[in-house]
Formats: structure tokens, sequence, C-alpha cells
């Protein structure tokens, strides 16, 4: 594996490694030195064309714990506001010796872009791209649902929201259809993709029918920054069909959980009872984020590559 | 699951292995071991056992339950995964990492004894040794291997030893235990020739890898 762009790209065996390294890093918060020297010496970049909280502060907490060099970019501030094209960005962090380059963009494929154009040496990691991907984000839900139900295989996910936007629907269903679960999308049919043949996945209007039959239930944000036209008439009336409330929570059966990847429109896509409840698993999806980004900067820069020239040290 | 830190395919028909410790001898060295780390540390209190994955682990936990039947109580045991500190990591492909598992207790203040199966150049002992510095501060660490087989390449000795076999370089030397393998047994072989960096057996032959498969 040298670069991280799509949760498609990872077979069942990639999944339960990065999977099975995060739990082991994972037990790195409960130490007092919470530093590890896998990665001394190399240099991870932040390159952040949009707008991010956690994801950035969740990877650079990751490569710092792994004791590696982390540059953060953000398009604001930099010289992209000037007008510096994806190329010339990608050449100066090659000159300056790059070895990971975690890749947030508003278009779709640029960090495909970066990895296969030859710009760069480094591993490119997606940290979300448009509305296509965004796989450390599925990475780390499929990690807390594996902690709280064991083995995802067989077991029913229902994803709720704003699909046709959401690069974070995508990814969890890919991923979560390799590791074996069965994944059913919930949304408004106008927030829906026009063709869903090619996703692995079943499709429902109604959320209510779906809940009984989730084991966990991940809730989307409604993502009005790219929504240029009406996708439903009101936000009241989005609420109050595809909103989780706490009566709709109680048709879940007893041990499911509640997912959102954050950041939380309160009252909007989840109730803040919801949110706040014994269910929700919010807060902890933002624990695991970061040991799920350590496992793949760990399995992702950590070794050889081809690209880079070690002396021997023996 | 993961390749183990010895590897233990058969060896192929021009190495002639020999057992050169039994399962009864693993017994015996593993029985004295824990006597030794009882006496040398005056009783059971302050020792806290960390075994190296992967046949590390094992032998621990048979080091423990051999103090529990002297001491009639058992000691704090765990597992230390090493592959992040260890002086090769950027050399080789990424590895899979083993489970760490440090005991309730911690292990400020204890004496840690690290066990391991076989001690050869010293540099997982190193790796080992830094390990435990981000963990906590012993008040001593101990080393306990089944067997000592030389050539290091660092100044590192072990406290317990099972048995101190002299190698030779080409030779490799693996550890089977019940827990992992089929049958107790401590198995020397000549390594089967691959590279020619493999054969020559200095570390300095140009290989990326130190030559050793147990470092």
């Amino acid at each position: 594996m040298r670069h991280l762009l799509s949760a498609g790209d990872l077979s069942r065996d990639d999944a339960h490694l990065i999977l099975d390294t995060a739990e082991e890093m994972r037990s790195l918060a409960d130490r007092p030195i919470k530093k590890l020297p896998a990665l001394r010496g190399r240099t991870v970049v932040n390159l952040f064309f949009e707008d991010s909280t956690r994801t950035r502060i969740s990877f650079e907490a990751a490569a710092k714990r792994l004791s590696a060099d982390v540059i953060n970019f953000s398009a604001k501030g930099s010289s992209v506001s000037k007008g510096e094209s994806l190329k010339d960005t990608a050449l100066t962090l090659q000159a300056m010796g790059a070895d990971g380059v975690v890749c947030r963009h508003g278009s779709s494929g640029a960090p495909h872009l970066l990895a296969t154009s030859g710009w760069l040496n480094g591993s490119v990691v997606n940290a979300g791209d448009g509305t296509h991907e965004h796989p450390t984000q599925a990475l780390l839900d499929a990690f807390t649902m594996r902690r709280h139900l064991g083995s995802l295989e067989g077991r029913r996910i229902t994803i709720v929201g704003d699909v046709l936007h959401s690069r974070v629907a995508r990814s969890n269903v890919l991923l979560l259809s390799t590791l074996g679960a069965d994944v059913t999308v919930v949304a408004p049919p106008t927030l829906l993709p026009v063709d869903m043949t090619s996703w692995p996945c079943a499709t429902s209007y109604d959320l209510d029918a779906t809940l009984p039959k989730s084991d966990a239930v991940m809730m989307l944000r409604v993502q009005r920054e790219r929504m240029g036209e009406a996708f439903f008439p009101s936000a009241r009336e989005y609420t109050r069909r595809y909103g989780l409330d706490v009566h709709r929570m109680a048709q879940l059966p007893d041990e499911a959980i509640v997912l959102h990847p954050g950041p939380m429109n309160r009252g909007m896509e989840i109730s803040a009872e919801v949110a706040d409840s014994t269910r929700s698993v919010i807060v902890e999806q933002v624990t695991n984020g970061v040991a799920i980004r350590m496992a793949v900067l760990y399995l992702l820069l950590s070794g050889t590559n081809e690209t880079t020239n070690e002396e021997p040290v023996a | 699951m993961n390749p183990a830190p010895t590897t233990h395919e058969s060896p192929d028909s021009h190495a002639a292995p020999r057992t050169v410790l039994d399962a009864s001898d693993i017994s015996r060295a593993l029985t004295r071991i824990a006597h030794e780390i009882l006496e040398r540390n005056r009783g059971a209190d302050p020792v806290v056992l960390l075994g190296i994955p992967t046949r590390g682990v094992g032998l621990a936990a048979r080091i423990r339950d051999r103090i529990a039947a002297v001491e009639g109580r058992s000691v704090p045991t765990g597992s230390l995964d090493v592959t992040m500190y260890r002086d090769d990591i950027g050399l080789k492909p990424a590895r899979a990492l083993e489970h760490t598992d440090i005991p309730p207790g911690g292990i400020d203040g204890k004496v840690v004894v690290l066990v391991d199966d076989v001690l050869f150049s010293g540099r997982t002992i190193r790796a080992a040794l830094d390990a435990i510095g981000d963990i906590g501060r012993p008040k001593a660490v101990q080393l306990a291997v089944l067997v000592d087989r030389g050539h290091r390449e660092l100044p590192i000795r072990a406290d317990y030893v099972g048995k101190n076999l002299p190698t030779s370089l080409v030779e490799r030397v693996t550890v089977h235990l019940t827990e992992y393998d089929e049958a107790d047994a401590v198995v020397i072989a000549d390594k089967p020739a691959r590279k020619p960096g493999d054969k020559s057996g200095t570390p300095t032959a140009g290989s990326t890898a130190p030559t050793g498969v147990k470092a």
C-alpha cells in the first residue's frame, strides 16, 4: 500500500490490518508518554484546501504521536490565494521532502491527481476530496463499530441523510461492504445520487421502517454549503422525516449505536438528546480517529519505499 | 497470523536441523529461571514479567505459572511489542504490530523481567528498553531468555539464561512452543541460502537488513 485514496481500494485483509494496528495505537492514549518513535525523521504535510477542524487536528495529533515532523498548510493565507496551482504547490512540497501528504480538497480526485501525477514522491492520504471519498473517516467509523459490535460480518448498518454530497457515505458504503456488513442508505430521493446501482448497498426512503433492523445508525450532516439549490422543502420537514430524535432512537434494537462524522447540526439531522445519549459514540469516534490515522500513517510511511534513498544504518 | 520473530518454517533439505533442547530440557530451564528470578529479587513482590512477542509471551506465561506454584501467588504478566522501537524500522517494509499489554499496576518502581526466546544481536532488547522508558520508570530491568546464541552487537547481557548455545552466524536457532507450534523444542539448522547477503554472515555485507533472523 503506497497511498490511501479510496476506501474501495482496500481489500478485506488491508482493512483488518489497519483496524488491528489502530487497536494497538489506541492503547497509547492510556500511557503517560503518548509518543512512539516509528516515524522519527519523516515529514508529514497536512495539505488542506478546505476548512476542517477535527480531521486536520486528528492527522496532526496522529503524526506527532508517531514522532513525525508536521507541516500544516491551509489554502487560506498561502500562495494558493495568490493563484498558485495544485501542481506548483505539490512541487514545492516535493522540494521540501515531504514523505507523506495528507490532502483535503474541494475537488473530487485532487488527491488521486497528486498521487499519480509524479509531482510528488511521498505517500498521499485522502483526507476528503469534494463529494468523492473520505477513507480515514470510514475506517474510524468501522473501527468504532467493531469495538462496540464485534465483527461487522452480517451487521446491519444504516446511513442516513445527505448521501448525494457525502464523501463519508461513499467511503463507508465501500468499506463496510468489504468488511461484510449489510448497508442500507436512507435519504430523501433528492439527496441520493441518480444511479445507485453500482453502490454495494440497499436504499430506502423510509427511516422509520429501517431503524428497527439496524445495529448501527450513522447520521450524516446536511451539507448546506454544497447545496446550491433546494433539495428539500424546509429544514423542519427534513428533520421530521429524516432527523434522529429520542422517539426514533427508541425504535433501535437495544445494543444499537448512533454515529455522526461531525460537525453536527444539532436539531437538524440529530437532536441534542440523541447526540448526548449513552448510545451515541460521537465523541469516541474522534478519539478513534487519531488511532486510525496513526495506523494509516504508520503503515504507509514507516517502512522502506522505493522512492526514499536510505543508507543502511547497520 | 503475523510472522513470528523467529522463523519456524521447516528448514529445507540441505540443512540438517538438530534439536538442542527438547520439551523436558525447556521445562527444567524455565523452572530454574523462575527460581532464579525469585531468589535474585527476594520473592515475587516487585516482579513484573513482560514477554516480547511472539514466543516471549508464551515463555513469560510459563514462568508466571512456575512462580505461582512456588510462591502461591501470581505475578503481573504482560507483553511488550517493540516493533516501532526497532532500529531497522525504516529499512524494511512496514510490519504489523504485535499486542502490547501492560499489567494494570503499571511498571513504575517494579522490577521488570523481560522475557524473550533467543538472545542474539541484542537489538530487540535495546528496542525493548526504549519501549519501557516510554511506559514508565521501573526500579530495575532484568532479562530472561531461553537461549543465548551469542554474536552480540550491543553491550547487552541476559540475567537469566536457559541455555548458552554457541552458534555460527550461518545457523538459525528456532524456538518451538506448544502454544504456537506442534511441540516444545529448540532447533538449530543451517540458514537456507536465499540471498548472497544472507549467507556472508556479516552485518556489513551490503544487504540492507541485518543478517540475523533474530535481531
